[in-house]
């Protein structure tokens, strides 16, 4: 069938909402006539990129998602690995982008909300919040002002929510001037045999909304994160959610209280493209049909249509399949925490979807063909042309001059003014707070400890989009192995441009080819994740950011280690080998201005190798303080873990063979620094497994004192280190 | 011995202090809905930290209106020990139990991290087990513990002895610097006049096991146990 048009639905009313005039004809087809706006509306957020995934679908599906201890992988709300003893940890990241460059606070915090919402939809309480920030470069005129918003946004839900922020990363860089990332992860626990999935299940069955009212906002939220920005964007302010955490603890509280018992059959939360998607995901999931009375959904405004009702995306709001005979009990529990709950619907056998108000039909639609016969595209790509292996960088004039720029510089400088304003140590659980390798939360009421993390390094994407996904994937792995636990799976959050556009698109394939090597070579699998395209203002694309939300678990907290250290006379150790590889290291573009060259290679094997002995010699309890060398390479490293622990270290001669600068900064991966008061075990265990190992110093006294560097006290490093966020949010634009 | 914790809709360290409690202690608290209008035979009240009614309003403003309150500022007034936490001070405020208020940080910002209050004194049921100049360090986690009432009443306070805990730096001192929302005279926990009744910014029951972040809450709730058991 070709695309109907009507007086009611133009070629210009189909474009206004995102979809093509192909993509339109198809509409056409499964309806066997021109839908109305109303089902215009459900098609177009229901295959909005934001929702359908129809660019980056074909590639997702090449990332290993099984594994002997995931439970659920990609496609409920949340992912699902199981940490023994009948416990899982449920968790999920997920970009809520678009909307906080429009209105920061509210954009962060709804983005909070709806990743725990995804979660303990899911019968999870919610113990754990990380994020991952990527803002514009600090001399950008807005940067400031979204720095502030977000980060006040992220504090004002987690913290009222009650569930702590416990880590993240934050970075700059020009290419996110025009679009900033805000990417939320949530982590919870639930019984093994106490999960909640979505799939409608028993026709009869009752259809339950419950929560805050629906209102005009959010409309078309799903279809604005899936196209670029431009000058204009600012009008699409409306488009942004206002979320009530208030409103959510209620949810979360009355949610796991009917939980506890057995009355639910199927349970979604409202997210993107609200009752929409949460009606037709249920639907297409219990391959079954849907009835819904939209006159019975508690609205907060009048004279609200079947169209904006549909598509609202108000936050705060979750639909329930119960048991036939159960709604009273669960009605107690709902009002007694004063939220919204209605009986909107039933379960049918129909296969279809039917929208009724008032007594009319205005909505009447196949639930199989709009799930699956969504579109799904394989987008013409291109690589990254190669960059040069090596680079030419001559040594710096004044290497502790060099350090001290390197340790204030905004990526690297302590993100204290951010996790000041979250709450870290609500809930009791928070053994590792932000600003180590991996934040720790101990299980609540056991010995064990979940390592949870994010991470990605954008300027290494960019560079070698392979590459770049496969060292985000194997830096998380190493993040948490460095506190002792061993990662068990990740969640995934693809941040890229337009898709359109080949070699952007070819940054998305280059990133999931590389994080699908890593994640087979480490054992390591997806098990949910995000994808947000377009992220794009007047064609400036970001750098490619795929986000890697990683989860590991430790039996006893009390053999983790941290990055502080703590013991005078203790060696440390570089565990790693060492190549002085400079090209797109943080060294290159903060002392020289070059982002040049190729990336570090990632090798998986010697990867996997050195992580596996650290994390036996923690476990052994041979280490003192462990941190993985990472953005700026050992000398920073070392400098964060004098700083941490407020003690400094003494440095032997340098191998021979490399410049001091190549030593000192460059980023070969696979390493990590001990310190440890059994120096010749660790040795004699690494030359037994083959792992390259060598020593670097003595921890103790108060400075920093390395061959070139002089003597740098710690206090100092620790003064430049926590100045410049403070500062730079106190100036005036 | 006996206690009861209120759970506000919104309350959020509800469970913390609950655990707190039943570890020290030994006996589960009962916990107690708002909705209640009476209490059980109890020998402590505590009410929690967090977000009672989303800190809609003015913090704790809701709260303190909540029927269960009723029913605490009497028993309070025939002298039953009432704890609050964080909100819980705000409440306490709110309802009347202590005077002054709560206002939002001098630096508008909610702060969550480690600082060090001063024990005022230890003759009271909450600070027998610290030495009157003692310093702890203990986390809050707040945007609204701006201490605030007029110069009249603090002096009262003073020569009253009310004022339980101040803000000072790591050798003791309150000074400005170390006072991390811009509370008047540093306070950061406040006694009522028969020092049955306290309200206390930070929160003691986050550091009562040394695996998370050290155990200088415990001796307050060491102190209850001695004087109410």
């Amino acid at each position: 069938m070709t695309a109907v048009y009507t007086k009611e639905i133009t070629a210009e009313i189909v474009a206004q909402h995102g979809l093509t005039s192909e993509e339109y004809a198809r509409c056409c087809t499964i309806m066997g006539r021109a839908p109305n706006l109303t089902e215009l509306g459900v098609f177009s957020v229901m295959w909005s990129e934001h929702c359908s995934y129809k660019s980056s679908k074909v590639h997702l599906k090449t990332l290993p998602i099984t594994g002997p201890k995931v439970i659920c992988g990609p496609g409920e709300n949340a992912g699902v690995i199981d940490i023994g003893d009948g416990q899982t940890a449920i968790f999920k990241i997920e970009s809520h982008n678009h909307p906080s460059f429009i209105e920061p606070y509210q954009g962060a915090a709804t983005g909070v909300g709806g990743i725990l919402r995804d979660v303990f939809t899911m019968g999870a309480r919610p113990i754990a919040n990380l994020n991952a920030l990527r803002f514009g470069s600090p001399d950008h005129a807005k940067t400031r002002h979204l720095v502030a918003g977000v980060v006040s946004g992220i504090g004002g839900y987690g913290n009222c929510v009650g569930v702590p922020t416990v880590g993240g990363e934050t970075e700059f860089h020009p290419s996110y001037n025009g679009n900033i990332l805000v990417n939320a992860m949530t982590v919870g626990l639930a019984d093994a045999d106490k999960i909640f999935y979505s799939a409608a299940a028993g026709p009869g069955n009752p259809v339950i909304y419950v929560g805050a009212k629906t209102g005009r906002d959010g409309i078309h939220g799903a279809t604005m994160a899936s196209a670029e920005f431009d000058q204009d964007s600012e009008a699409k302010r409306p488009t942004v959610q206002v979320g009530d955490p208030f409103t959510e603890k209620l949810l979360i509280e009355a949610c796991l209280e009917l939980m506890a018992g057995d009355a639910i059959v199927a349970i979604q939360d409202m997210g993107a493209a609200g009752l929409t998607s949460s009606s037709v995901e249920m639907a297409g999931k219990g391959g079954l049909g849907i009835e819904l009375d939209l006159s019975q959904v508690p609205v907060r405004e009048t004279g609200m249509v079947p169209y904006e009702i549909m598509l609202s995306e108000s936050q705060e709001r979750m639909l329930m399949i119960l048991k036939p005979g159960r709604e009273p009990e669960a009605k107690r529990i709902f009002d007694k925490w004063e939220l919204d709950f209605a009986v909107i619907g039933k379960v049918t056998e129909t296969g279809h979807l039917v929208l009724k108000f008032k007594g009319e039909t205005v909505a009447d639609l196949p639930v199989g063909p709009l799930v699956t016969q969504a579109p799904e595209y394989k987008r013409p790509w291109e690589p990254t042309p190669p960059r040069p292996e090596t680079v030419t960088v001559a040594a710096p004039a004044n290497l502790a001059a060099t350090l001290r720029k390197l340790i204030a510089c905004p990526d690297i400088a302590s993100k204290r003014w951010i996790w000041d304003q979250y709450d870290k140590t609500v809930m009791g659980d928070t053994i590792q707070q932000p600003g180590g390798d991996a934040a720790l939360m101990r299980v609540h009421g056991t010995k064990k400890g979940l390592a949870l993390v994010t991470d990605c390094t954008p300027r290494y994407c960019v560079a070698d989009p392979k590459r770049g996904g496969a060292q985000a994937v194997a830096e998380t792995w190493r993040n948490i192995t460095a506190t002792g636990a061993t990662p068990i799976a990740i969640t995934d959050n693809m941040n890229f441009g337009n898709p359109e556009k080949p070699l952007i698109m070819g940054q998305f394939v280059g990133c999931i080819e590389g994080m699908r090597e890593a994640c087979l070579a480490l054992d390591y699998p997806v098990v949910s994740g995000n994808v947000s395209l377009y992220n794009e203002t007047n064609g400036q694309a970001i750098l490619p950011t795929p986000v890697i939300g990683g989860v590991g678990l430790i039996d006893d907290v009390a053999k983790a280690v941290d990055t502080r250290l703590k013991g005078p006379g203790h060696v440390l150790l570089l565990v790693g080998a060492t190549k002085g590889h400079l090209g797109a290291s943080l060294y290159l573009r903060e002392i020289e201005g070059r982002e040049e060259g190729a990336p570090p290679p990632v090798d998986l094997a010697a990867e996997r190798r050195n992580g596996d002995f650290v994390r036996a010699q923690i476990l052994a309890g041979r280490v003192s303080a462990c941190h993985d060398v990472a953005d700026g390479g050992v000398l920073v490293t070392l400098a964060e873990m004098a700083m941490s622990g407020r003690m400094g270290a003494t440095l032997e001669p340098l191998p021979a063979g490399l410049p001091a600068h190549a030593f000192y900064f460059g980023e070969d991966q696979g390493r990590y620094i001990l310190a440890t008061s059994q120096a010749d075990a660790v040795l004699g265990a690494a030359a037994a497994a083959d792992v390259p190992i060598i020593r670097l110093g003595i921890a103790g006294g108060d400075t920093l004192t390395a061959p070139g560097l002089g003597a740098i006290p710690v206090r100092e490093l620790i003064g430049l280190n926590e100045a410049w966020l403070p500062e730079y949010m106190a100036a005036d634009d | 011995m006996k206690t009861a914790v209120v759970v506000f809709p919104g309350s959020n360290c509800d469970r913390d202090v609950a655990v707190a409690v039943e570890e020290i202690f030994g006996t589960k608290p009962i916990m107690l809905w708002h909705r209640e209008t009476a209490l059980p035979k109890i020998d402590l009240v505590i009410l929690p930290g967090g977000f009672s009614y989303g800190d809609y309003l003015r913090s704790g403003a809701m709260a303190a209106q909540s029927p269960i309150m009723q029913a605490v500022k009497a028993k309070a007034a025939g002298g039953l020990p009432v704890l609050g936490i964080c909100n819980g001070f705000q409440i306490l405020t709110e309802a009347g139990l202590l005077p002054g208020a709560l206002m939002r940080n001098r630096g508008l910002k909610f702060i969550n991290r480690v600082v060090t209050t001063r024990v005022e004194t230890s003759q009271s049921i909450y600070t027998s087990r610290y030495e009157a100049g003692q310093v702890v360090s203990i986390p809050i986690a707040h945007a609204d513990g701006c201490y605030y009432a007029d110069n009249a009443t603090l002096d009262r306070l003073e020569a009253q002895g009310q004022v339980a805990f101040r803000y000072v730096d790591a050798a003791g001192n309150a000074t400005e610097a170390a006072n991390p929302n811009g509370s008047a005279r540093n306070i950061a926990g406040l006694f009522n006049e028969t020092k049955t009744v306290l309200g206390y910014m930070p929160h003691p029951e986050r550091v009562v096991d040394p695996l998370f972040g050290g155990t200088d809450g415990r001796p307050l709730f060491e102190s209850l146990i001695g004087a109410l058991s």
